[in-house]
């Protein structure tokens, strides 16, 4: 058998075993849940403000389309109904079904409303209600055609130059790249651990022994680190991909194209972490013969990541682009979950990604040489848990 | 029986030689000079105390541990990765994986020995079938007894059908039907030209199953050869009953006596010691009732040079 056909058996296995668990399944949809709620509560706390359903009645109908149209220049999402019976709109005001209800001429609108008027939606309709005054002024004054002086007016715009990008949109950046940063620990983290819990199973039940009468060791491990990382991989993409796509349809998220392009370089950096750590955790989990050792040769590993991911994470949300984050996303250990962040919610330069990439490459090479030594060298000892030491020479 | 028919009839038979193997742990020397053969299609029994070196020994055959010289050979060649696929084995710390169903654990062992998708399904349940453990197939390993469980063990170490079988103890915990299943399966093996190397504890059940046997005493093997030789070579015992004080048998040359059973007295002759003159001088003694050669069984045998041997 190849070494390729052998790896690809112990990916498989993995691959099959771990989707086919229940806690998969459950976990997934569970983290799912939790992000849908989030979306519902930026939904009901955000959307809810801005959004009014507003009734017109008698002449004020004609008025309806306009101050939609002005009322979304000022980013208040307006629903706009026809008021027949007055007294039913009354009821609709109190149990809070309509916001407002216009009525009246244009030159002289009449608003009801249960407490109080929006103070844009009254800029709006004030607005409106001067230029119906103004356009019949200018009627009365023999100006030949008023409603074309009246377009030309309200064509006019001022002209903005902003030198930063909008705050709302810095936020959302921000908000993006904090999920992912917290995604990514998460994944490199758990399935990490599963890493070194696969290998200390084959361990403790001594089923090792039967697979490398057969195969290799780094064939054994290799197959088993892309098996897991492939299941981690899936539960990231459909994780980040149902968040993306909730939180665009509940327009929560309006920058479509910085969330997938987030997600594209989420994946990149979360094959470059899990290939990282997982030849550590691999190696840790080999030291140890009994799943009830394994917590104290794993916690080091954890603590390496712990440690990168709450300093990075407290940094990037101070500031993404500051010397500190810049500097620690271009720690290897620190930049599987720092700089896709950072790309996400900052400004990262060419050179900073490509850099970081290297970095993280040139310790992939040198983890898994170290990894793999001390796990070739301590798969088959049985017993109490080996020195490191002694697993390192072998 | 119609097992194997796809391969019967091709098998290569080859011959599995172990030479001069020598490891050591520390200051600890596990195998000094370890040499034995086993032909296409012999039973060898391998047999010696805890701690004796058997294990390392078998470990090694696997390439499972390294040896510090010596080597293994399988019809001639060094045991590669390629011919190690080609081995049944079963080591003496049994394992399994605990959460996987019998039936996915041997069809991913036939594979990762080689066997293809449609083959490995096959052979895994035909060995089901043949051990028993039909009804079992889609348990998980850890809810099996133990028992069933050393029953997937075997099937795990056969499922590939391989050309060479090396099982350590493969016949302890078993009960004593998986015992006549577990001989049963070894001799159909050896009948197909399967060389099979086995350990145990249970001498009676190597005396009656092998065809040659290795005793290994400290990392040394110090009896290598079928029963009958290594009887041959150890000294002659005479059992005789006659009519005689005790003491007729004190002053005959070659002859030292070992004991007293019953009536009997029991000699052992010298090598080359002629037992026709110790029938005539029991003759000449009384009425000789009973006159035997007595060979020692593989346990007395075993007894002689390991026991005796370590006591020296």
């Amino acid at each position: 058998m190849t070494s390729a056909a052998a790896v690809r058996l112990v990916a498989q296995r993995e691959l099959a075993l771990r989707l086919r668990t229940k806690w998969f399944l459950i976990g997934t949809l569970v983290i799912i849940a939790v992000m849908a709620g989030y979306v519902l509560l930026q939904m009901s706390v955000f959307g809810g403000e801005d959004r009014s359903k507003i009734g017109f009645a008698g002449q004020a109908t004609g008025l309806s389309e306009r101050v939609a149209a002005a009322a979304s220049e000022l980013e208040i999402d307006v629903e706009t109904t026809t008021v027949v019976d007055l007294t039913a709109a009354r009821a609709d005001l109190s149990d809070g079904s309509l916001d407002a209800v216009v009525s009246g001429t244009p030159a002289e609108l009449r608003v009801l409303v249960a407490e109080e008027l929006n103070p844009r939606l009254r800029a709006v309709l004030t607005g409106l209600s001067q230029q119906e005054v103004l356009t019949a002024k200018l009627a009365q004054a023999g100006v030949p055609n008023p409603a074309r002086v009246m377009a030309e007016a309200n064509a006019t715009r001022v002209e903005v130059t902003a030198i930063e990008p909008s705050g709302a949109e810095d936020e959302q950046r921000l908000a993006i790249g904090a999920i992912m940063v917290f995604l990514l620990f998460m994944s490199i983290n758990a399935y990490g651990t599963l890493v070194a819990q696969g290998v200390v199973e084959e361990k403790a039940s001594r089923v090792v022994e039967i697979l490398l009468a057969t195969i290799r060791p780094w064939q054994l491990l290799l197959g088993k680190i892309i098996g897991i990382g492939l299941v981690g991989l899936i539960q990231l993409v459909a994780i980040a991909g149902a968040g993306i796509a909730l939180a665009l349809a509940a327009d929560v998220l309006t920058l479509s194209g910085v969330a997938v392009g987030t997600l594209v370089w989420g994946v990149i950096w979360y094959l470059l972490g899990f290939f990282l750590y997982a030849a550590l955790f691999a190696g840790a989990g080999a030291l140890v013969s009994r799943q009830e050792d394994a917590q104290s040769v794993l916690t080091p590993v954890t603590m390496v990541l712990v440690v990168g991911f709450l300093a990075g994470f407290n940094v990037m949300i101070a500031d993404p682009d500051g010397t500190a984050a810049r500097v620690l996303s271009l720690i290897p250990l620190m930049s599987p979950v720092l700089m896709p962040g950072r790309i996400a919610a900052g400004d990262v330069a060419v050179w900073e990604s490509a850099l970081a990439i290297g970095l993280t490459l040139a310790a992939i090479t040198l983890v898994t040489y170290i990894g793999g030594r001390i796990y070739q060298n301590a798969v088959l000892h049985t017993g109490s848990r080996m020195k490191l030491t002694a697993a390192l020479r072998g | 029986m119609a097992l194997d028919v796809q391969h019967a009839g091709s098998r290569v038979r080859h011959a599995v030689e172990v030479t001069g193997l020598r490891k050591r742990y520390g200051d600890i020397v596990a195998l000094d000079d370890v040499g034995f053969t086993v032909g296409p299609g012999e039973l060898f029994g391998f047999v010696g105390s805890n701690g004796a070196g058997k294990t390392t020994a078998m470990r090694i055959m696997l390439g499972v541990l390294a040896a510090d010289a010596g080597d293994v050979r399988f019809g001639g060649e060094p045991i590669d990765l390629e011919t190690r696929a080609r081995i049944g084995y079963m080591p003496e710390e049994r394992g399994l994986y605990p959460k996987m169903t019998v039936r996915d654990q041997l069809v991913y062992l036939a594979r990762l020995h080689g066997l293809a998708t449609n083959d490995a399904h096959a052979a895994a349940e035909n060995w089901i079938r043949r051990l028993g453990i039909a009804d079992r197939r889609d348990d998980e390993i850890q809810k099996l007894s133990l028992g069933n469980q050393q029953r997937v063990q075997l099937a795990a170490a056969l499922v590939h059908d391989p050309a060479l079988l090396v099982l350590d103890e493969p016949f302890s915990g078993l009960d004593p039907v998986a015992v006549d299943v577990m001989s049963e399966v070894l001799k159909e093996k050896a009948a197909q030209g399967v060389p099979v190397v086995f350990s145990s504890h249970q001498l009676a059940l190597v005396e009656g199953l092998c065809d040659r046997v290795g005793i290994i005493r400290d990392g040394a093997m110090v009896a290598v050869g079928s029963i009958d030789e290594l009887t041959a070579d150890a000294t002659t015992r005479l059992r005789v009953d006659v009519d005689a004080a005790p003491g007729w048998a004190d002053h005959i040359d070659g002859v030292r006596v070992a004991g007293s059973d019953g009536g009997a007295t029991l000699l052992e002759l010298a090598r080359d010691t002629d037992e026709q003159a110790v029938l005539r001088a029991a003759m000449a003694a009384g009425r000789v009732t009973e006159f035997s050669r007595h060979r020692p069984t593989l346990p007395e045998l075993f007894r002689n040079v390991v026991v005796e041997g370590n006591a020296q």
